[in-house]
């Protein structure tokens, strides 16, 4: 209901953010220009996916990432602020606090989605409607585990670490998960990789193969992950608010 | 909406504010912390009450309960004949907590639309602003206010909601003398609506000044309880210190001007409604009394000699108590 209106500030407040606009939008535009510009129409091997399209969803990647974790890691600047104590005695239940920052989090990453498909198809990415979409449907759904895990960071960490904690974080993710070069198919970082959310992130590129782009473990691995997450989330929670 | 506030305003006259039994102990570094132990506090809707005392009293951990940020380990709270969250989940109640600070990337008003979103029956955000003296930097991001400012702000997010009961833990701490000055003038134009008003301080002054009552509370118990200018007279006393040896405490106590005696080895100290007949009498009675002080009362100390618990309270207490307080 009026959590609706809270979510609104919210989502105003960091777009108002520079760090959080730097991190989730404009780094990973540059980047992929950079990274992808000099070899767009070439292939990447063994695969019918384009230079321009394997580093749209990489860097895709990486920014909705950053989106989604920041936002939840917020909750550690805003709890040593005391706004937490002061969140909870008014109607404001946790459960729509959280889902406020959820929310935001996936309207930001949204918004890195569409800057980047805009630079890939100044880069000659083509996909139809259909598999657009179906892109987009992969990376909401692979951002799921995220959310918890930003939210989980928001109650671990403190304002001094988040920086730090996320930088260090997300570059790893993304680098296991194969955001700057393709992690093959065998070896040793490919086989860590499949266990990674991150890696299924990436493999949402496969959409322009046709057929489903996402096995069936990969769909396992971003549930476990969720699953997983959401009890340290709410465990992390707990012990918070037990005693401020 | 409407019904929200009904059934608010039918609860506020059935119950006020009721603190039975509350306990509530920490683990410390060194065995438990009782922070509360045994607080017992009624009060009347539209009641403006002072809960005052030192630091470490206990004032702030009894407004956790009160506020059901803190769950008690003993004893209840009721808030308008209910339990303190489902008071809260009503919008009945708005607090400034202590070293509370703002989210950024707003502006003031902004920021104070954003919270009274999320109440039934907010008052208009531009009226909250010009009540709380905010109006004029209203357009202003919260990151870059004064800390007099902030709390302005952290005052009007405590009002938005139009509370029934409005809680204030050391409200006035960060703030110069003119934003004091303006904090209780609205807090007192706030209470002639009929609202109920908690506040902690320890500042005697601001007790005396601003409140109907006030609540004496020291080592985590209430210690007085009564009119604020009944209490000032009961605080506001002196000590007087010296080293006179062999004289029994009952017979210190006994002295006009002398309200409780103490003795620590050779050292008494006498805590004083009446400093100046208590010097001439215990000069007169015992000359040889020597390296004589007399100091006003921290509160502290007051609040102590004025129970004369203390030693009581050490036996009462479990081996845990014993520990941590020495």
């Amino acid at each position: 209901m009026s959590s609706l209106v809270y979510t609104r500030y919210e989502l105003l407040r960091t777009l108002r953010n520079r760090r959080f606009l730097l991190l989730s939008l404009i780094f990973p535009l540059i980047l992929y220009f950079v990274v992808a510009g000099p070899r767009a129409h070439e292939r990447v091997e063994h695969t019918p996916v384009t230079w321009a399209l394997y580093y749209m969803v990489g860097l895709a990647s990486f920014g909705t990432m950053s989106a989604m974790l920041s936002s939840g890691a917020r909750i550690a600047t805003e709890r040593q602020a005391g706004w937490n104590r002061q969140l909870r005695i008014t109607p404001l239940p946790p459960a729509a606090y959280f889902r406020s920052k959820v929310l935001t989090g996936y309207m930001m990453a949204l918004l890195s989605l569409l800057v980047l498909y805009v630079a890939g198809a100044s880069l000659g990415v083509s996909l139809t409607a259909g598999e657009w979409l179906e892109l987009t449907g992969l990376m909401l759904v692979g951002l799921v585990p995220f959310a918890a895990m930003g939210i989980t960071l928001g109650h671990l960490l403190t304002p001094d670490s988040i920086g730090p904690a996320m930088g260090g974080g997300i570059s790893l993710l993304a680098l296991l998960g194969g955001t700057w070069f393709p992690l093959g198919h065998s070896g040793f970082l490919y086989d860590l990789a499949q266990y990674l959310p991150s890696y299924w992130l990436v493999q949402a590129s496969h959409v322009a193969f046709g057929g489903a782009p996402w096995p069936a473990k990969g769909w396992i691995v971003i549930a476990v992950w969720t699953v997983v997450l959401a009890r340290i989330a709410q465990r992390a929670y707990r012990r918070d608010t037990g005693r401020v | 909406m409407s019904a929200a506030r009904d059934r608010l305003q039918s609860g506020e006259r059935g119950g006020g504010i009721q603190l039975e039994g509350l306990v509530k102990s920490f683990r410390g570094p060194d065995g438990p912390v009782h922070a509360v132990r045994g607080v017992d506090v009624s009060i009347a809707a539209g009641e403006t009450v002072a809960l005052l005392g030192p630091n470490g009293a206990g004032k702030s951990t009894t407004i956790d309960m009160l506020l059901g940020l803190l769950e008690p380990d003993g004893g209840s709270v009721s808030v308008f004949g209910r339990p303190p969250r489902e008071a809260v989940a009503d919008g009945a109640v708005g607090a400034m907590l202590q070293g509370g600070a703002l989210i950024r990337d707003l502006s003031v008003r902004e920021l104070v639309a954003m919270m009274a979103s999320l109440y039934p029956a907010a008052m208009a955000v531009e009226e909250v602003l010009e009540l709380t003296g905010a109006e004029s930097f209203a357009g202003q991001r919260t990151q870059k206010l004064s800390g007099g400012q902030t709390q302005r702000v952290r005052f009007a997010v405590a009002m938005v909601s139009d509370p029934s009961l409005l809680v204030l833990d050391e409200p006035t701490v960060a703030m110069d003398v003119e934003s004091r000055h303006a904090f209780w003038t609205t807090m007192r134009r706030f209470a002639a609506r009929g609202r109920t008003i908690v506040f902690a301080t320890h500042y005697l002054e601001e007790a005396d000044a601003y409140a109907d009552r006030a609540v004496l509370m020291a080592r985590g118990k209430v210690v007085a309880d009564g009119p604020t200018n009944e209490i000032k007279a009961k605080v506001a006393s002196r000590t007087i210190r010296a080293t006179l040896p062999g004289v029994a405490e009952d017979e210190l106590a006994a002295l006009p001007g002398v309200s409780a005696a103490e003795r620590r080895g050779e050292a008494v100290a006498l805590v004083c409604s009446d400093s100046d007949a208590a010097l001439r009498a215990l000069l007169a009675a015992h000359p040889e009394a020597r390296d004589i002080e007399i100091a006003a009362a921290g509160l502290e100390q007051a609040f102590l000699a004025l129970t004369g618990e203390e030693d009581e309270q050490a036996r009462d207490a479990g081996p845990g108590e014993v520990a941590s307080s020495r």
